[in-house]
């Protein structure tokens, strides 16, 4: 059974204008989505800013309620917990943001920041608070003397491990990972990932992995979903989505990605404008304004999220019969 | 687009490149800037005798951590130190001229006029107050004393150049009223206004969406042929240096320790931090593998280690290498190599001289 589950998800924002100003319209930041993640697996969600990937991890940690929708953990759908169940899910759903120098408080130590979800939520005493500190700080690669240390003491990386620390002080089950690297030195970064990995082997974690690096995210993820203005455009299996991708978008975001060796100049679709603002997006496929491929029929009916060979993807292109959806595919 | 109105407005300012084209646009001889403290008592080798060159419209990539001294080699050049920072040693021939040795007077007729520069942030760079219009003019007034007309009628050009659609209503805009995307190519704007000869790119599509980075790419890479503008690309991504350069400078702790043929580094690289660089990004197509990672720290350049800067990272590290700094040594082809172990490593390569 997932993990974590989440069914026809919504949030919608009242868009206003000035102080005072009524709402006028909505901004569908997350419209209609839903994934599951597994136990021991990465998720990985890609997307450009605005396209609602934040929103979904906040929706995730419990920071923002759902306005449509709903999400279950263990099977169980959040609305119906009680209080202890809300306490037990903020417990077993932890977070790492992307910047270690704004995510850790300047003047605690160490010891105190990684043992503070430990002091609130559980009972323990000062001896064991001690003892899980350390081994916290040994399950990520810091030294024991660490613990009596100031954040400013260490470089990013070792913060970002820190920060990995304190999130799993609690057992969690999943981390939602928002941009854990980006912050990071490019030599840093590889520690960190496979840090991640490690730990999610050793102790079976389920991660949440956000970022716009599309090579670290097909690198750490099982399934990826794609998000573009609030919806999914595309989602599936890591390895089948990287490295051949169906939706025109997720096409031209990893023809966007750029290559690892000069020699490998691979076809380029640039695409043409920016993505449209989220208060007024376009009708039916979101993406057809840009789309290289858009028909008519783009602009009026909206696709739904349907099969092809084993990935989701909501593209009229790939509806059942579309001969082009077909012969593309097969070019690829 | 519109590439023949740009160069036809400016055609009689345009300087014949061809001349002098087995010339370096710019090269850059043991160049050093140290950061002194108040007292004289610290001193921080940001860029350490650092020799590279680039052609005249050809791309150099500058690859580093925070804090390799890329940043500084960039503000060297143009001469834009802050007061704690001087320039201890070096040339730095720009067409011929040495710029280390120009008054601060020369140096502002070059600064914008045959060098311009795109930094990260395109909000930092563009003043909020005023229209794109007189901020893309303004460049043409002050180095080329065009008139107030004339100068707006070859902004709107400009921005048809970076292809902005709609210029003319974009013109009069300020820069709250675009997207990042936007604002970064108005900054292309301003830098190729003046038609300079060459341009130092600051991670310029640092803050832009992939899509949107891919765009701006394109857009840079024609500039560039255009104009034949040389191109100095200043990134933390091997990616981008990938896509977009001939040339390559991997700077570690304030030195260049490797530097050459794009191609040639990427295939096979002589230092062993350039080596594991490239094999520590994740590839799309090895799912869940270990990376290779460099371990420990980058170092603090306050306080750097003996010897060769890279030693305590270093996989393949011995004894000499924490007593003695390896010097340049020239692998061929244009390679250079800061590592005891470079002519071994480049393999085939014969070791030519210490340069």
């Amino acid at each position: 059974m997932a993990v974590l589950e989440a069914v026809r998800l919504c949030k919608h924002f009242p868009a206003r204008r000035g102080i005072f100003g009524g709402s006028n319209g909505t901004v569908r930041a997350v419209d209609d989505i839903s994934f599951a993640i597994e136990p021991g697996q990465t998720l990985g969600i890609v997307g450009e800013s605005g396209c609602g990937k934040t929103t979904t991890a906040k929706l995730v940690l419990g920071l923002e309620q759902p306005s449509g929708g709903s999400i279950r953990f263990d099977g169980r759908d959040l609305d119906d917990l009680d209080t202890a169940g809300r306490r037990h899910y903020r417990k077993s759903v932890q977070a790492v943001f992307q910047d270690p120098y704004a995510s850790l408080n300047p003047r605690m130590r160490i010891a105190h920041i990684i043992a503070e979800p430990l002091v609130t939520n559980e009972k323990l005493s000062a001896d064991d608070v001690r003892k899980r500190v350390r081994q916290l700080l040994d399950l990520v690669g810091l030294p024991e003397h660490a613990a009596d240390l100031f954040p400013h003491e260490f470089s990013g990386g070792q913060r970002q491990r820190i920060a990995i620390a304190r999130a799993l002080a609690l057992s969690p089950r999943l981390v939602v990972l928002d941009e854990p690297v980006s912050a990071l030195d490019v030599s840093i970064r590889a520690q960190i990932l496979n840090l991640l990995g490690d730990l999610q082997a050793e102790l079976g974690l389920s991660y949440l992995f956000i970022a716009h690096d599309l090579a670290a995210v097909a690198h750490m993820s099982h399934s990826i979903v794609v998000m573009y203005l609030g919806k999914i455009v595309e989602s599936g299996e890591a390895r089948v989505l990287a490295l051949a991708p169906k939706h025109p978008y997720t096409r031209a975001l990893f023809s966007a990605a750029l290559p690892i060796h000069p020699d490998e100049q691979q076809a380029e679709t640039i695409l043409k404008g920016e993505v449209p603002s989220p208060l007024n997006p376009p009708a039916g496929c979101h993406f057809h304004p840009r789309c290289p491929h858009a028909m008519p029929r783009c602009g009026v009916e909206e696709p739904a999220l349907v099969n092809v060979s084993g990935s989701l993807v909501a593209c009229h292109l790939f509806d059942a019969g579309m001969e082009f959806g077909k012969s593309m595919h097969a070019a690829m | 687009m519109s590439n023949s109105t740009l160069s036809s407005v400016s055609s009689e300012s345009r300087r014949p490149f061809a001349l002098v084209a087995n010339r370096p646009l710019l090269e850059l001889r043991n160049l050093s800037t140290h950061y002194v403290s108040a007292q004289g008592t610290r001193v921080v080798r940001a860029v350490d005798d650092v020799t590279l060159s680039i052609d005249p419209g050809k791309t150099l990539g500058i690859v580093g951590e925070s804090g390799s001294g890329k940043s500084t080699l960039a503000l060297t050049i143009l001469r834009v130190l802050p007061p704690a920072a001087r320039i201890v040693s070096g040339q730095m021939l720009f067409e011929g001229e040495d710029l280390v040795r120009k008054s601060d007077a020369e140096m502002r007729q070059i600064r914008g006029k045959r060098i311009a520069m795109i930094l990260q942030d395109p909000m930092a760079s563009l003043n909020p107050l005023f229209t794109v219009g007189d901020q893309i003019a303004e460049m043409m007034r002050v180095h080329e004393g065009t008139a107030r007309a004339t100068a707006w009628r070859r902004a709107i050009d400009l921005l048809k150049s970076v292809r902005i659609a709609s210029p003319h209503t974009r013109v009069t805009q300020h820069p709250h009223e675009m997207s990042g995307g936007m604002r970064q190519r108005i900054v292309g704007a301003i830098g190729i206004s003046c038609e300079p000869r060459l341009l130092i790119a600051d991670e310029p599509t640092t803050s832009l969406d992939l899509t949107i980075q891919a765009q701006y790419l394109n857009l840079l890479r024609d500039l560039q042929r255009e104009h034949g503008l040389g191109l100095i690309f200043i990134t933390h991504n091997l990616g981008i240096v990938a896509k977009m350069c001939d040339q390559l400078a991997v700077m570690y702790a304030g030195r260049v320790v490797e530097s050459g043929p794009v191609s040639r580094i990427f295939n096979a690289p002589a230092h062993p931090y350039t080596a594991a660089l490239l094999n520590s990004i994740p590839r799309m197509g090895a799912n869940r593998q270990r990376l290779t990672a460099i371990d420990g720290q980058p170092p603090n350049l306050a306080s750097l280690p003996g010897g060769c800067a890279f030693a305590p990272r270093c996989p393949q590290a011995f004894d000499r290498c924490r007593m003695e700094a390896p010097p340049s040594i020239a692998l061929g082809d244009g390679q250079t190599a800061r590592c005891w172990l470079a002519p071994a490593m480049a393999g085939t390569a014969t070791r030519t001289g210490v340069q």
